[in-house]
């Protein structure tokens, strides 16, 4: 039946709420609800019971019994508890149950009673013992409050990011405080007790005494409070029968009057923006035996028989209904009235967008269908908003009602992404832990019916496998996941890296394969790690470039390992001018060379390593006797910097024993002469013999020493298919001077001519030397 | 459904992430979004900063570094380094990054439709991004694209163009000045002051976008036809009145200034160029670059090589002819590689053994297996059995090998132009131009063939000789809009670099064509760049 609430206002106003019957209880409770622990967790939450709990004696028969069930009474499961006396129950967010025990460790479930795990609330709460514990929620998570034996409260507001806070000491308090509340405060949590008749305010640093404006003097001691759904509004009760009513942030006093029975209520809470109070007392109209559940918009009221939902009329129905009665259950009451209104309204509005009308019937028929008692989810339609239709069918996943979560996706259209996919993925992953199953039967069943539904993350269901010790399973389902590179990590994680590793070439993110190449590295024995990595060429030459950039000496190993000579001997030829200085060193490490092309039957490379031994020994006697560098340069800079020096009986020597071709020889020995400027010995030099290069190399190396008269001596020997060459070569010289307009230049050119070949040549110069001067 | 899952999901770990809760009390703070992770994840380097204990401390964020628009029609990755990686130490790590650039402009202005390509990592690049396609599919389809022809190549294909010398005045400016990033540093022998300029040349440089393609022998004459106009210019000046001069002040001389010094910089890089280039040794140079492509007087060549190298004249100059030597001639034979080495290392030093190692395993300085050749096997063998047997045996010794069958190729394609008479190089009439008129670039040749047939149709020989590894669309090409066609946009990818000259060349098919070609590479390159990347010397 409806009945009418006598409650108050913050003004003291009465007014219009309704109490409706949500089920009648499917428990069959012997137990009074006041000798059991109670938790309920609100928008519709479950209900946790913890039986025997306030037992003193011990024995093994009668353990207390923790139960959960849902709004509706119906039993989700139970389980005996064998840990340390628990002191309080609280929900958290994602409707996880918290057990906080005398200890200070506070044990987590999941609604199916299984242990998830557990936390301390630190060595302080430890050895003084809980004595009072609240479960509270803010915007940044679920958090827990702990009144200790040495009356110090300690809290975190954050479970999941645990961050134990000890707050202030309260002076002068030497017994439990009557009573204390959290609150939360401009996102600061904080805490208000009430010692007698004072208040005190704890926040992270300070404590501070506080006075309710505009409370009576003598209201009395205050025994009982109460914070709002919101934390916005705060009722105190004193040992007097006075009720304050205010802000939380008791700056403003919104009411005060007084009740009629003086002896604390067990609880008190607030309804929207009303106060309720259960008392001990027959007052209202509760059963005695009730427990009251603030929700967003009224508040839920269970007894062992019934569940009641108490709910504020708001003001636009409260004129047609007032007297109404409705049907029992009518939990969708004041939305529905609203639909009703709505679709008669509507046949009187032409311009009425459909489309919100719609949407809102498929809310509420969604809303009937979680109401049911078997899923036993009453929510009403503003908490339905507020929690939002994802939390909603997160809820179902997490009490495993898959194919009720997707009828719902379905029928409110949802994207397959948004819906569909995240409950079978989560049906995959309860799906992986059902142990009375067959790997293959599992893998088999979850791929089909999964198949490449978009968003679906076989990795992460191969994971979930894993956790649960099934290795084999996740590999199979890991078979599944279309992104190689989305199962390597999870390979890695499980020792497969050999598999991890195709997997990763296969995903082509070389990124990956570095990743694996280097767990396989610190995994393996340095052999089985080479051979692993010969069968993979594409890891191999990622763990080459690292290896030329990071461990030089890995690489030889590499190499070792392969019987690549060639490459060894590369390597030494690179050691011998990259890492050794000494000459020692260096020879040593070609002659290490030379080994290794000779195992890999290179010849030339042996050789040309050889001769480079025999030439850096040479070098370095040179280097000695002629107290000049010679060390690290070419043969041909060698010989060159040797006649370059007049020692041309060195260089004829190197000549020799290099065995370096005569044309060689020829043009290097020409350069460096020209450039030492010895054109006596070049003559002699183009005398020894024929020329093997001919003589117009003469010519242009004089020309580009300017000694046009030199050039001429060899342009006289050139052969004459080369003639025409020599004379352009010879009239460059004084083209370029002139073009330079350079005197010195052209100077140098004139004394180099003679008067008899030459006149062209003169004239052009002296034409030049005139107009310079003229300007 | 097939039990194989085809299609992808949006990005990773949305689906599965941790149950959203409700805030209690709701304060403005929102659900849990689904934000997708970032494509790639440092895993390694976060292996490396978890080792050394400061993981925690390090916020790492990916810099996704794809593509730098050089100029108008220009996209480099400026990768350099990737023609090493890659090509000589098989590291492929570059490959996904390619692709996510190619998925980048697909996304932009693709779908690309009709994507061909030749080259292993071509291919490589090909299929990721395909995959990358896969799974953003959904999201840009059904438009008209801006582009929708891409071809990728790997620089492998072609190392001929590469190892020509540059006769294209923007290539010229390269192989002579080096540029860096669109960038050249103009020294003080062309700015004819103390100090250098740093200049942009792209399609902005109003003088440079007339010249950048021509035939340097065009250049000076263009230049100075320029100036003329641009004195003509300055000229009218004379006999303003004060009005006119006014107007010309402040709306021309900014301009006709701007261009003379523009025009003064390239008028002063050409005389740089003319002094280095026209000299003798240029033109000998590029006559034997010429023969080297024909394939004739290779003696003589060999021989100029030779003494190229025993007089020190360039280190990276004569590593280039010995390479082209080889690319055209399918490796040199035995004597002349052994002898033209050790000439080398004589001048230059013994560490250039491992340059010649690395040379030889690019494929870019090889051997002729000694006493073959393979034609000469090949000959005999296919005088005993039939042509297919023979074709087959080829494509065995192929593998051995990589082979880079120029000669073959060439022939096919038809790279060395019959000329009659003097090439026009002032009225091109094919991409040789960039060459002088002596050879047509392979790469662009190859591009040009596939766009015209639409695939590899009838290439099979020439497709053999280039090693295989090519592909075209899987569907068959929609037929086009003639409309669309007229404006084709193709996307040119060169994996491993490619050269102004190729550029130059691709815009005049273009122009030809009616075609506009965009180019990615990974970096601009030449043959300096290809010989520096393959040189092992001290540091």
């Amino acid at each position: 039946g409806i009945t009418g609430g006598c409650h108050r206002s913050p003004k003291g106003e009465a007014a219009f709420s309704q109490k409706f019957e949500l089920y009648s209880m499917a428990w069959n409770l012997k137990e009074d609800l006041r000798d059991c622990l109670v938790a309920a967790a609100p928008y519709g939450g479950p209900i946790a019971l913890l039986k025997n709990n306030f037992r003193k004696e011990k024995s093994p028969g009668s353990r207390p019994l923790l139960e959960i069930y849902s709004a509706s009474g119906v039993p989700l499961a139970s389980v005996l508890w064998k840990s340390g006396q628990v002191v309080q129950l609280g929900w958290t967010a994602s409707e996880d149950l918290l057990c906080i025990q005398e200890d200070g460790t506070v044990l987590i479930y999941n609604l199916f009673c299984e242990f998830k795990r557990h936390f301390s609330m630190g060595n302080e709460v430890l050895q003084n013992h809980v004595r009072e514990a609240k479960v509270f929620h803010t915007e940044y998570g679920t958090g827990v409050a702990i009144l200790t034996g040495a009356h110090r409260f300690s809290l975190t507001t954050n479970i999941d990011d645990l961050k134990l806070r000890r707050m202030p000491e309260v002076p002068g308090l030497q017994k439990l405080p009557s009573c204390w509340a959290v609150l939360s405060q401009d996102r600061v949590t904080i805490i208000l007790l009430a010692i007698g008749q004072d208040l005190y305010l704890l926040d992270n640093t300070s404590c501070s005494v506080v006075t309710p404006p505009g409370i009576s003097p003598h209201a009395g001691a205050y025994v009982q409070m109460a914070v709002s759904f919101n934390y916005c509004y705060l009722a105190l009760f004193t040992d007097t029968g006075s009720i304050w009513m205010g802000t939380s942030s008791l700056k403003e006093k919104l009411g005060e009057f007084s009740c009629d029975f003086r002896t604390p209520p067990r609880q008190m809470v607030w309804h929207v923006a009303e106060l309720w109070t259960l008392s001990g007392e027959r007052r209202f109209i509760l059963d005695e035996d009730s427990y009251l559940v603030p929700e967003l918009d009224g508040v839920r009221i269970f007894s062992r028989t019934t569940h009641e939902f108490l709910h504020e009329i708001p003001e636009a129905s409260e004129e047609i209904f007032k007297i109404a009665s409705m049907a029992p259950g009518a939990l969708l009451l004041e939305a529905q009235r609203e639909y009703e209104a709505a679709s008669f309204g509507k046949c009187f509005l032409d311009k009425f967008p459909p489309e919100s009308f719609v949407r809102t019937c498929r809310d509420l028929r969604v809303l009937n269908a979680i109401w049911d008692y078997q899923i036993g989810i009453p929510l009403t339609f503003a908490q339905y908003k507020q929690l939002t239709i994802e939390v909603l069918l997160d809820r179902l996943v997490l009490r495993r009602l898959y194919p009720l979560a997707i009828k719902i996706c379905e029928y409110l259209r949802l994207s397959e992404f948004q819906g569909v996919s995240r409950i079978l993925a989560h049906w995959a992953c309860y799906k992986v832990q059902q142990k009375d199953k067959s790997d293959e039967e599992v893998a088999h069943a979850i791929n089909q019916k999964l198949g490449d539904t978009p968003g679906i993350s076989y990795s992460e269901i191969a994971a979930r496998a894993y956790d649960c010790g099934r290795t084999e399973l996740a590999i199979k389902v890991l078979e599944y996941e279309p992104r190689s590179g989305e199962q390597v990590p999870l390979l890695l994680k499980m020792k497969k890296s050999q598999l991890a590793l195709n997997k990763a070439i296969e995903s082509g993110d070389t990124d990956l394969v570095y990743t694996v190449v280097l767990h396989l590295k610190n995994e393996l024995n340095r052999g089985t790690f080479f051979m692993t990595l010969q069968k993979q060429p594409v890891a191999l030459s990622l763990y080459r470039q690292f290896c030329k950039h990071q461990e030089l000496e890995t690489l030889k190993d590499l190499y070792n390992q392969d019987d690549d000579h060639q490459e060894l001997g590369n390597f030494h030829v690179h050691s011998s001018y990259s890492s050794e200085k000494r000459i020692e060193g260096r020879v040593a490490a070609l002659q290490n060379a030379v080994d290794e092309y000779y195992k890999a039957k290179n010849e030339f490379a042996a050789k040309a390593t050889e001769d480079q031994i025999k030439l850096l020994r040479m070098q370095r006697r040179l280097q000695d006797e002629l107290d000049k560098p010679y060390v690290d340069y070419s043969l041909h800079d060698t010989v060159y910097g040797l006649i370059l020096d007049g020692n041309h009986k060195r260089a004829e020597q190197l000549y020799r024993d290099f065995r370096i071709p005569d044309k060689r020889f020829w043009w290097l020995k020409i350069g460096a002469l020209a450039e030492r400027e010895d054109w006596e010995e070049m003559e002699k030099f183009s005398k020894s013999k024929k020329s093997p290069i001919g003589y117009l190399p003469f010519v242009e190396i004089c020309m580009k020493h300017h000694n046009r008269h030199e050039a001429k001596k060899y342009a006289a020997r050139v052969t004459p298919e080369q003639r025409v060459k020599a004379h352009i070569l010879l009239d460059q010289a004084a083209d370029a001077a002139i073009e330079h307009k350079n005197e010195n230049e052209m100077n140098l050119v004139l004394s180099k001519c003679t008067a008899a070949t030459d006149s062209s040549v003169v004239e052009k110069i002296n034409r030049a030397k005139a107009q310079i001067l003229k300007k | 459904m097939s039990g194989k899952a085809q299609r992808r999901g949006p990005p990773r770990g949305t689906a599965m992430e941790p149950l959203v809760t409700p805030h209690w009390p709701r304060c403005g703070s929102c659900l849990g979004t689904n934000q997708p992770l970032p494509l790639l994840q440092f895993y390694s380097c976060e292996l490396v900063l978890e080792e050394e204990g400061i993981y925690g401390d390090v916020t790492c964020d990916e810099w996704a570094f794809y593509l730098l628009p050089l100029d108008d029609d220009l996209l480099s990755m400026e990768l350099p380094e990737f023609f090493r990686d890659y090509f000589l130490e098989g590291d492929q790590r570059w490959i996904s990054t390619i692709a996510r650039a190619l998925q980048l402009l697909n996304s932009l202005f693709g779908p690309f439709t009709n994507t061909y390509g030749i080259g292993r990592c071509a291919k490589m690049v090909y299929e990721v991004w395909r995959e990358l396609v896969e799974e953003s599919e959904g999201d840009s389809q059904a438009r008209r694209p801006e582009i929708s022809h891409v071809f990728l190549m790997d620089r492998d294909v072609d190392y001929v163009t590469a190892l020509c010398s540059q006769v294209v005045y923007e290539g010229l400016v390269d192989d002579t000045f080096r540029i860096k990033c669109g960038s050249v540093d103009f020294g003080p022998d062309v700015t004819t002051s103390d100090r250098s300029f740093k200049v942009l040349l792209n399609a902005q440089d109003k003088v440079f976008s007339e010249i950048r393609n021509e035939h340097f022998s065009n250049v000076f004459g263009f230049l100075s036809q320029k100036a003329r106009n641009l004195q003509t210019q300055y000229d009218r000046r004379r006999g303003m009145d004060i009005k006119q001069m006014k107007n010309f002040v402040s709306q021309e001389l900014k301009g006709l200034k701007q261009e003379h010094r523009l025009l003064s910089l390239h008028i002063g890089a050409c005389e740089s160029i003319m002094k280095k280039k026209t000299k003798q040794d240029f033109q000998e140079l590029l006559k034997t670059e010429h023969s080297l492509l024909e394939g004739f007087d290779i003696r003589e060549s060999t021989s100029y090589i030779e003494e190229h190298i025993d007089r020190q004249v360039s280190p990276s100059e004569s590593l280039r002819l010995m390479c082209l030597l080889s690319v055209t001639e399918n490796g040199l034979i035995p004597k002349d590689y052994r002898s033209l080495k050790t000439q080398y290392l004589q001048s230059y030093g013994p560490e250039h053994l491992l340059t010649f190692h690395n040379l030889k395993r690019i494929g870019l300085l090889t051997e002729q297996a000694p006493g073959e050749t393979l034609t000469a096997v090949e000959s005999k063998v296919s005088k005993l059995v039939t042509d297919r047997a023979a074709g087959k045996l080829t494509d065995a010794f192929n593998s051995l090998a990589r082979k880079s069958n120029f000669r073959g190729i060439s022939k096919k394609l038809g790279l060395i132009p019959r000329v009659d008479g003097e090439y026009n190089l002032k009225v091109p009439r094919d991409m040789a131009y960039v060459f002088s008129g002596a050879y047509i670039p392979l790469s662009c040749k190859i591009i040009e063939q596939v766009l015209e047939r639409k695939g590899w149709l009838g290439l099979e020989e020439v497709v053999r000789l280039l090693n295989g590894n090519e592909f075209a669309p899987t569907e068959p090409v929609m037929e086009e809009n003639p409309a669309w066609e007229a404006q084709r946009v193709i996307l040119a990818v060169f994996l491993g670099g490619c050269t102004f000259s190729e550029i130059s060349a691709l815009r005049f098919l273009g122009k030809e064509k009616g075609y506009k070609f965009i180019f990615l590479t990974t970096a601009i390159t030449s043959s300096a760049r290809l010989m520096d990347a393959m040189l092992e010397a001290k540091v």
